[in-house]
């Protein structure tokens, strides 16, 4: 018997969601790497508390740890904007506001990225 | 066109779910908000680890600086916060993974997990600060 629906039934492209699964994949991909790099920071942190300036610096600009430590900025700050964003989608109604605060959460999120990168390179390769 | 716009406002009253203070809190539930909740500090404790990387980078006056804003009383506080926090979403992170395995979706392992997660993150919390207060001879 043939069908008296029409092609319309099916969702377009990524209809009114406008995304996949990227966003649930991205957060999932963001937390295994941070589940081993939070780990190194955790073992890193506790082993330079209260330890003096030039052995922290000496520390932090070898390649073993700055190279986790700038790979830890990328991942982690991925991992918290895509958190962040679902936490503001879910309690701010406001469209305006909504939009505001999710820009607000993306540039906030890169300059919090971009500055431990540039500290990390810093301390390895300045002065 | 007029219905449209009112819906557009959100002046039309639609059923809404029971809030949060209606249910009888349980251990998943507690566990579920405390995850975002920790997530959320995180935001700001990933701040205050940039920032103290940036004491490092700037030289040994700052880093000075920065320490003694971390190291005193209320420093550490949000620094044990922070550790806990960051432990907290660790292990609860680890719990989304093995649910998202289609696993560990009945009620007694539900339970199990949830008070893993919390019994476990203050446990390796305090265990971690005793051993680094307790190693340099602090306590």
């Amino acid at each position: 018997m043939s069908s008296m629906r029409t092609p319309l039934k099916n969702v377009r492209h990524l209809g009114s969601a406008k995304s996949g699964a990227e966003h649930f994949w991205l957060q999932r991909v963001t937390a295994v790497a941070n589940l081993f790099l939070v780990i190194f920071l955790l073992w890193l942190v506790f082993s330079l508390a209260g330890a003096d300036y030039i052995s922290v610096k000496r520390t932090l600009s070898s390649p073993l740890v700055a190279v986790p430590l700038a790979l830890l900025m990328i991942s982690m700050v991925t991992h918290m904007r895509l958190g962040m964003q679902v936490v503001i989608e879910d309690y701010i109604h406001g469209e305006g506001c909504k939009i505001a605060l999710l820009l607000l959460n993306t540039f906030s999120a890169i300059l919090v990225g971009a500055t431990g990168i540039f500290a990390v390179l810093k301390l390895s390769f300045g002065a | 066109m007029a219905e449209a716009g009112l819906e557009r406002k959100g002046a039309i009253a639609r059923p809404t779910s029971p809030h949060l203070q209606v249910y009888r809190p349980l251990i998943n539930m507690v566990m579920s908000i405390m995850h975002r909740i920790t997530g959320a500090a995180l935001y700001f404790g990933t701040i205050v680890l940039v920032w103290w990387l940036i004491g490092a980078a700037s030289g040994p006056e700052y880093f000075d600086y920065v320490n003694s804003w971390l190291g005193s009383p209320l420093g550490l506080v949000v620094l044990f916060g922070f550790t806990w926090a960051l432990i907290h979403h660790l292990l609860g992170g680890i719990r989304h993974f093995i649910w998202d395995t289609g696993r560990g979706f009945d009620l007694d392992t539900v339970n199990l997990l949830s008070w893993l997660t919390i019994v476990g993150s203050v446990v390796i919390t305090v265990a971690l600060w005793a051993w680094a207060l307790l190693s340099r001879g602090i306590i």
